[in-house]
């Protein structure tokens, strides 16, 4: 799928005025944000898990070519095979191959952000494989056509309703009487119509949550237990990931453990870690017969030195986005791209370039809350803060913007003349706007009086009054 | 050049410098631990007591019971309360299959990995881990790793003095049973039965996996 977010404002606009998006969203913070912090309240130690957390994997991004190549040697040693995916391009078409040379139809999924990063299921489908998602969210959204919203909730911009209207135009086979009103009846048909598919796949496919160097194990974290019956049932089992997911120990990834759960869903653990090590072994009664994993680049390597590296210490929670003023508003389709939310805004201008992605930084406040709540203590705005500079020196914003920045440039740089216009400024909107203590309209502030009315100052400028309640308070 | 130098010589390049290989093999080497918090560093009996609270509240359900002898029972008697046939898939390890089960004649049972039939499985664990009530299961040969998935119920009998406080005690047991930087094939950590709250953020059991767990507590006093 080609990326969006060059449509982003349109997109916002829209997503603003979409009433079941606003419905949808507005379970988040029941389902996330309270279980998260009744959670973390039970855990006096999680403040010292993050910062472990953090340094553990500043560690790894230093040394991660050692890393990887540890966890190359084991993986081989264990009976797998390492690919190795510079683009998006490559990695897709190394599954490809893979579900070629086993001679594959069809192809379940465990769910991947890297898959969907890649366009994974686009390709496999015009080289005439048949991929099925088996993550609950993300099976809805395959039916449906779409990209996640959430990296963690696929489906969480649709509401009952609209998963009804999928389910009754794609399950035909089904009493077209049946009814579709509470969650079980949606979770079991999907459960139902699944367990066929998961028999019937010949390649498995699932993502990583980490990669374990000690042992060359990939691990995924889950709670439906879709992406087990994924990886035990088929013949092949291919995991998708990338190179940032690898953690030296068993040690080291409990504690990441530790802070994953809890910052994503609010859960003390999923119901579902697992650790898969090579392929089926002798005397085994079940697995897979051969075990693949995908490391995927497109773009992760590039960040590394600069001021976007933190980024690479994610894993993944998507407490950023569910606490997250902006992705609140407009959910996750409005970003156009797999990863939305403050992580997608500091992410994706590295994956997708800054001329795709350059709207997403901008989309935010500052307010700091991803930054606060982020288990990897990952510094989310000024990552965004980054891109924004990228982004002025690469030109793409249109000329408006541009010169009205270096218009302000010019007064911020100068402190006296800056003071002396919003004075004058200050004075003369004090002045025109007395009687009625607001304005209706505003030339060059369009935009903000469109929705509500501009007060007129009052009295000096922030900078006066400071001067003189310092005065006072001496 | 090929991808994986590309991407290894990219890495390289962009620290500007060699990796230090030294403290990569020796944090290996070592896997020290890192902060382990205290929740579950408590006496045998009260380690326990966490560990059935702690599967509880994760929705599993916790059935005690003094000897191996007495499984059987306990396992008809899950059964009947959820009204589900009497027929068992065992995990073909010792543990499990060393139990005699003829001591409840109406229980039928079966040995192998699962299949799509199968509607209850019983399978041993490697340890059940009391900070989160979750069970550690290995698998291999004697442990289908499908019987953890396939059936609509899973009971996993579990030995008191199996119970540890926390992941990295788990570890151990697993590299003193396979070896440093061994693991087996399948290493699955499981905290209550399967759910998904992918629709309307409501949670909801059973969403692919097990419909429920059954944590059958075997050993009677202390924690042994």
């Amino acid at each position: 799928m080609q990326p969006q977010s060059h449509r982003f404002v349109e997109a916002a606009r829209e997503a603003v005025n979409d009433q079941r998006l606003r419905k949808a969203l507005g379970n988040m913070k029941a389902g996330f944000q309270n279980k998260r912090a009744a959670t973390i309240a039970k855990l006096p130690e999680f403040q010292d898990l993050r910062e472990e957390g953090r340094q553990l994997k500043n560690h790894v991004l230093a040394n991660l070519d050692a890393y990887l190549e540890r966890f190359e040697a084991k993986v081989e040693e264990s009976g797998g095979t390492v690919h190795w995916a510079r683009t998006a391009g490559e990695a897709r078409e190394a599954v490809a191959a893979i579900c070629r040379a086993a001679g594959a139809r069809t192809v379940t999924k465990g769910k991947s952000m890297v898959a969907e990063e890649i366009g994974l299921n686009e390709h496999l489908i015009a080289q005439g494989f048949t991929p099925i998602e088996t993550d609950l969210g993300e099976y809805i959204i395959q039916l449906r056509g779409e990209l996640p919203s959430h990296i963690i909730a696929p489906a969480i911009h649709l509401n009952r309703e609209d998963v009804e209207e999928t389910f009754r135009a794609h399950h035909t086979e089904l009493d077209p009487k049946r009814q579709l009103i509470e969650v079980p009846d949606f979770t079991n048909e999907a459960r139902l119509i699944l367990r066929r598919r998961f028999q019937e796949a010949d390649v498995g496919i699932t993502g990583a949550n980490f990669l374990i160097a000690e042992t060359g194990s990939t691990i995924i974290v889950t709670n439906e237990g879709n992406g087990d019956l994924t990886q035990n049932l088929p013949r092949v089992h291919v995991v998708v990931t990338s190179i940032d997911k690898v953690i030296p120990t068993l040690e080291d990834v409990s504690t990441l453990l530790r802070l994953l759960a809890r910052s994503a869903t609010g859960q003390e653990f999923s119901a579902y870690t697992t650790l898969s090590t090579g392929p089926k072994r002798p005397g085994d009664l079940d697995g897979p017969d051969e075990f693949h994993v995908v490391l995927v680049d497109n773009g992760r390597s590039a960040l590394l030195g600069t001021e976007a590296q933190d980024v690479l210490r994610c894993i993944r929670c998507g407490a950023c986005m569910n606490h997250c003023p902006v992705y609140g508003a407009i959910g996750g389709h409005a970003y156009g791209w797999v990863v939305p939310g403050p992580i997608g805004a500091a992410l994706d201008p590295g994956i997708i370039g800054v001329e795709e992605a350059h709207h997403l930084p901008n989309a935010s406040t500052f307010c700091g809350k991803c930054a606060e709540v982020c288990p990897m203590k990952i510094p989310l705005p000024k990552i965004m803060h980054y891109w924004r500079v990228k982004e002025f020196e690469s030109k793409v914003q249109p000329a408006r913007y541009r010169r009205g920045i270096g218009f302000w440039a010019f007064f911020a740089r100068r402190p006296r003349l800056y003071r002396l216009g919003a004075r004058l400024g200050m004075g003369l909107l004090g002045r025109l706007g007395r009687r009625r203590g607001r304005f209706r309209s505003l030339p060059l502030a369009g935009a903000w009086t469109r929705y509500r009315d501009f007060p007129a100052p009052e009295g000096g400028t922030f900078m006066a009054r400071y001067r003189q309640s310092g005065k006072s308070g001496r | 050049m090929s991808a994986r130098e590309q991407i290894l010589a990219g890495i390289a390049r962009a620290r500007g410098s060699e990796a230090d290989r030294a403290a990569v093999e020796e944090r290996i080497a070592r896997h020290r631990r890192n902060l382990i918090p205290a929740r579950a560093d408590l006496p045998a009996a009260e380690r326990v007591a966490l560990f059935a609270h702690m599967a509880r509240e994760n929705a599993a359900t916790v059935a005690e019971v003094a000897s191996p002898a007495d499984v059987p029972a306990a396992v008809r008697d899950f059964l009947a309360g959820h009204n589900l046939p009497a027929t068992v898939k065992l995990a073909p390890d010792p543990a499990i299959t060393g139990i005699d089960w003829s001591v409840v004649p109406t229980l039928e049972t079966a040995t192998g990995r699962a299949e799509d039939a199968d509607v209850t499985s019983v399978t041993p664990a490697t340890a059940g881990i009391a900070e989160t009530g979750t069970l550690m299961l290995t698998g291999g040969p004697d442990s289908p790793t499908t019987l953890n998935f396939l059936p609509d119920n899973h009971i996993v009998v579990l030995r008191r003095d199996q119970v540890l406080g926390n992941y990295e005690e788990a570890w151990d047991v697993v590299r003193a049973r396979h070896g440093e930087g061994v693991l087996p094939r399948t290493v699955n950590m499981i905290t209550g039965p399967s759910r998904t709250g992918d629709i309307e953020q409501t949670i909801q059991l059973g969403a692919h996996g097990p419909r429920r767990l059954h944590i059958i507590l075997v050993g009677g006093g202390e924690g042994a």
